[in-house]
């Protein structure tokens, strides 16, 4: 109860508003509460997602329009309307997601910035958009019988559909889908190995911000009852990126505090500049300017952390999770089957050849291990054979079918797990949720479901397959940790339960017992003994010749990318090439 | 349209793609060296042209007190730092790139009678005011994050600009102004007739884009900055810092874009916003050559060029339109021809 207070005053506040303030600051919250919808999803689009868009405001303006001619010239229902501009808002931004979303990250900003132009000079010049006048006397909105003509009215609308786009953001983003789009953000390459599609992801979030901005529009529409283009240039675009950094981009509620702030902060720039300057034009523009560098060079995070730190409310990390009925589970193949046969594969990097002409094979129920002295290409077999980065040339089958041009997540789909030599995890996300990412596949339910938490059951069943794997390597003390606050040897046993989430019958194993101590390679080798026990595949690189050779049941070792000796762990150990390799030969 | 028309529109076309394949030619070089997508480049462009105009109408213009400030506050916090690393020997260069060289510049302007001077002094003296505010807008709002990623320093590429666009407007008020042409002279070609700034524009963007080659190619600072786009921290490690290389390529973007802006001045009214659009179609070129190949950027410019004297003619309402949707075909080439998975840090 006491962590919903702060929530639960700023609600009575909210509904007592009209009742006690005067008209001014009615409509002052009215526009706060517009811009904070719009702000909502570039939280979710730049602050999550780590993608920019500058043509919200763009967004914001076809919703407006849309509901601005249809209801003018053609007497169409405002609610009518506002699905007409939903409908043209999504075409719109999946083609622009589809044009920009699987370039590199800085040609969505661009694309946006065009499109936020191009469709400003459009509301500008089209005769039936009435050009730079604008189109005027669009009709007041009707909600079950009533008129909402006042701006007190109003209120109780705008501020209903901002809460409730605040809490479906933050149950979307509390779920298997929210999870892969907090992977957006520096683990994109990790997620599809998961199985995640981040392209969709990305697409997802840009139509959600998308669609976010054109409710704001069509609610402007019907507040302010005409429109021209003004309101929907770029540099608003901009002004709506600034109250998302001020706010604080990571936060949901940080989308409010940021439209409070630079709203209140512009209309008092606005008086006070121009009789300070002695002229009249957009001087606050200059401060905004000087506020973001200052807020990104020493407080990147915005305003809403430093809030949170006055609310004696420690946020609720450790939660119960529910009993679940386990997730159904591949059938694992025969032991003996043969998973995985690499033949010829080679990998070139422009003229350096990292793999060369390797060949390979893995079976049902074995653990191979691969060694080699640093630099021999292991990790790159590795990438190569988990569909991250291709071969150059040669074949990959994987339970009987190629896979070498498939990428990672399909190859994830078919049932491999893998972890990464250098750590890959989402730091500030907890250890539990870094691990049920692995399971992305096993669950189903999508965007919509989750953003209404109708997903629980199957949630709940993600959770605790995460956690079930978790406490069979070790980690179940330190569920709710964050998972970059883990010593790294820990973070890599992540890594592995996150693999194990994939229910993988193949798993790549990319040096696991770096970093661990005596009594954890103990422990962590009886692990991968029961896998194979249950006829899971492994393949393993690895320096620990101790680790290796007390578990693994074939070796093959590489060199300057080529495979120079395979064999049992007792032969490989006594190969005169291999001992050349390790230790500079014999004279 | 006659033969007479399209020739003159090719004419306008190419003489504004000469400015945009400059622009864009900045804009990868920024890009390449500190991965700052500079939206503040269209900025310098206005600053430059309305310095000049300021001059020539016999006023002080206000980006002279701007240089003063920022080369204070720059020269104030660089004079912290070294005091507290101890490093007193910095200082001497402090005070003379950011307090001693605006003011001398403030000095000659105040003594010189300015709207007096010939053409080529004001032209020297614009870009002697407008030209070190690259590196101290670098030194001001980038350097304290460079190591942030392209989002953040885009933001901040943002935030510089919205800043840069108000002050323009407190320098140089609202309204448009219009700088007379280097050379009245008029050619006849053909039926064509050429004017003297549309020479000189081609000529002076040939002769930058040469010594720009030849700096890169030939100057061991070119080469820095050459490595530096490379690999950041392999260039460091070699002993390039990468602040020199961010301020360097900042001075570059600062005078390539002021020098266009006095080049364009003649041709077309600059307002304190006009930069703005310039420089965004220098982007549009430079992303057709991927903000990576200069070469294909300058040609993407040309294309902007002519695409937007020729819609000008036909739909001159939709001039802004087109230029800027020119981007989706190329976008989409792009997007279809690229297929890997990208990890952004």
């Amino acid at each position: 109860m006491r962590q919903r207070l702060p929530l639960l005053v700023f609600l009575a506040l909210l509904v007592l508003g009209p009742a006690i303030l005067p008209e001014f600051y009615i409509t002052l919250l009215n526009y706060i509460g517009l811009y904070a919808i719009v702000t909502l999803g570039l939280v979710l689009l730049t602050g999550v997602g780590g993608l920019m868009s500058f043509g919200q405001a763009a967004f914001v303006g076809l919703g407006a329009y849309t509901t601005a001619y249809l209801s003018t010239a053609h007497a169409v229902s405002p609610w009518l309307a506002l699905l007409v501009g939903l409908a043209i808002t999504a075409v719109v931004a999946l083609f622009l997601g589809f044009l920009t979303l699987r370039l590199s990250g800085h040609y969505l900003p661009l694309g946006t910035i065009a499109w936020g132009i191009s469709l400003y000079f459009l509301f500008g010049n089209l005769d039936f958009l009435g050009g730079h006048t604008g189109l005027t006397s669009i009709p007041v909105l009707g909600l079950f019988g009533y008129e909402l003509n006042t701006g007190r009215e109003f209120y109780y609308l705008i501020w209903a559909v901002l809460l409730a786009a605040v809490l479906a953001t933050q149950s979307l983003l509390d779920s298997r889908e929210g999870r892969a789009i907090r992977a957006l953000k520096g683990g994109s390459l990790m997620a599809e190995s998961m199985g995640v599609n981040t392209a969709r992801s990305k697409t997802v979030i840009f139509l959600i911000a998308a669609l976010f901005a054109c409710v704001s529009g069509w609610l402007y529409a019907h507040l302010q009852r005409f429109v021209n283009p003004t309101p929907f240039g770029l540099h608003i675009g901009i002004e709506y990126l600034f109250m998302a950094v001020v706010g604080g981009v990571v936060h949901v509620w940080g989308a409010i505090v940021g439209a409070g702030v630079i709203t209140v902060l512009k209309q008092w720039l606005q008086d006070l500049l121009p009789r300070l300057l002695g002229q009249s034009g957009n001087f606050e523009a200059i401060v905004f300017g000087i506020l973001m560098i200052f807020v990104l060079q020493r407080m990147r995070d915005g305003i809403w952390p430093l809030l949170l730190r006055l609310v004696p409310v420690k946020a609720a990390r450790r939660r119960e999770i529910a009993q679940a009925e386990p997730l159904p589970q591949r059938q694992l193949p025969a032991i003996g089957t043969l998973l995985l046969e690499v033949k010829g594969a080679s990998k070139h990097f422009g003229g350096l050849i990292a793999n060369n002409n390797m060949d390979l094979t893995v079976k049902a129920g074995e653990v191979m291990a691969l060694i080699g002295p640093n630099g021999a290409g292991k990790s790159t077999m590795f990438n190569c054979i988990s569909g991250v980065d291709p071969v150059t040339s040669g074949e990959v089958r994987f339970l009987g079918e190629r896979v070498d041009h498939l990428r990672s997540r399909e190859i994830a789909r078919r049932g491999m797990g893998r972890t990464f030599q250098h750590v890959r995890l989402l730091p500030t996300m907890s250890v539990l949720e870094n691990v049920a990412l692995g399971a992305h596949l096993r669950g189903s339910k999508g965007v919509l479901a989750a953003s209404l938490h109708l997903e629980r059951a199957e949630e709940a069943r993600l959770l605790a397959e995460a956690r079930r794997q978790l406490e069979r390597v070790g980690l179940g003390d330190c569920l709710f940790d964050e998972a970059g606050s883990l010593p790294l040897g820990q973070q890599r046993v992540l890594e592995i339960a996150r693999a194990l989430c994939v229910d993988p019958c193949l798993l790549l194993l990319d040096e696991p017992a770096a970093g661990l101590r005596y009594m954890e390679k103990q422990a962590l080798a009886d692990l991968l003994r029961k896998l194979r026990g249950e006829g899971m595949g492994i393949l393993l690189v690895e320096h620990d010749m101790d680790f290796v050779m007390g578990l693994a049941d074939r070796v093959v070792v590489m060199e300057f990318g080529e495979k120079i000796s395979e064999g049992l762990p007792e032969e490989v150990q006594r190969d005169p090439v291999v001992l050349e390799a390790y230790l500079g030969g014999v004279e | 349209m006659n033969l007479q028309i399209a020739l003159l529109l090719g004419q306008d076309g190419i003489v504004n793609g000469a400015i945009y394949a400059l622009l864009a030619l900045a804009l990868v070089l920024v890009f390449a060296v500190t991965r700052v997508i500079y939206i503040p480049q269209g900025e310098f462009v206005s600053y430059g042209a309305l310095t000049l105009a300021a001059f020539q109408t016999g006023r002080t213009p206000g980006t002279l007190w701007f240089l003063l400030a920022a080369g204070a506050v720059v020269a104030a916090i660089d004079i912290v730092i070294a005091v507290r690393a101890g490093a007193l020997g910095r200082i001497g260069r402090i005070v003379l790139w950011n307090l001693a060289l605006p003011a001398i510049v403030a000095g000659l302007v105040f003594w010189l009678e300015s709207d007096k001077l010939p053409l080529a002094i004001q032209v020297v003296l614009t870009l002697a005011i407008v030209v070190p505010l690259g590196p101290m807008v670098y030194r001001l709002a980038f350097q304290p994050v460079a190591e942030a990623s392209v989002l953040v320093l885009l933001i901040v590429s943002v935030a510089v600009h919205t800043a840069m666009v108000g002050l323009g407007l407190l320098f140089f008020g609202a309204e448009g102004s219009r700088t007379p042409p280097f050379s009245e002279a008029q050619f006849q070609l053909g039926g064509l007739v050429v004017n003297g700034q549309t020479l000189w524009v081609l000529g002076a963007s040939a002769v930058l884009i040469v010594a720009l080659y030849v700096f890169f190619e030939r100057t061991l600072y070119g080469k820095a900055l050459r490595a530096t786009a490379i690999n950041r921290v392999g260039a460091r490690l070699m002993g390039i810092s990468s602040t020199m290389a961010g301020k360097l390529s900042f001075t570059l973007a600062a005078g390539i874009g002021a020098f266009s802006g006095i080049l364009i001045a003649p041709i077309t009214t600059i307002y304190y916003d006009t930069g703005f659009l310039i420089g965004l179609k220098g982007f549009v070129a430079g992303i057709i050559g991927g903000l990576a190949s200069y070469p294909l950027a300058a040609a993407g410019a040309i294309l902007v060029g002519l695409l937007e004297s020729f819609s000008s003619f036909w739909a001159s309402a939709f001039k802004e339109v087109i230029v800027f949707t020119l981007i989706i075909p190329v976008l989409l080439w792009r997007s279809l021809t690229s297929h890997h998975v990208e990890e952004e840090e």
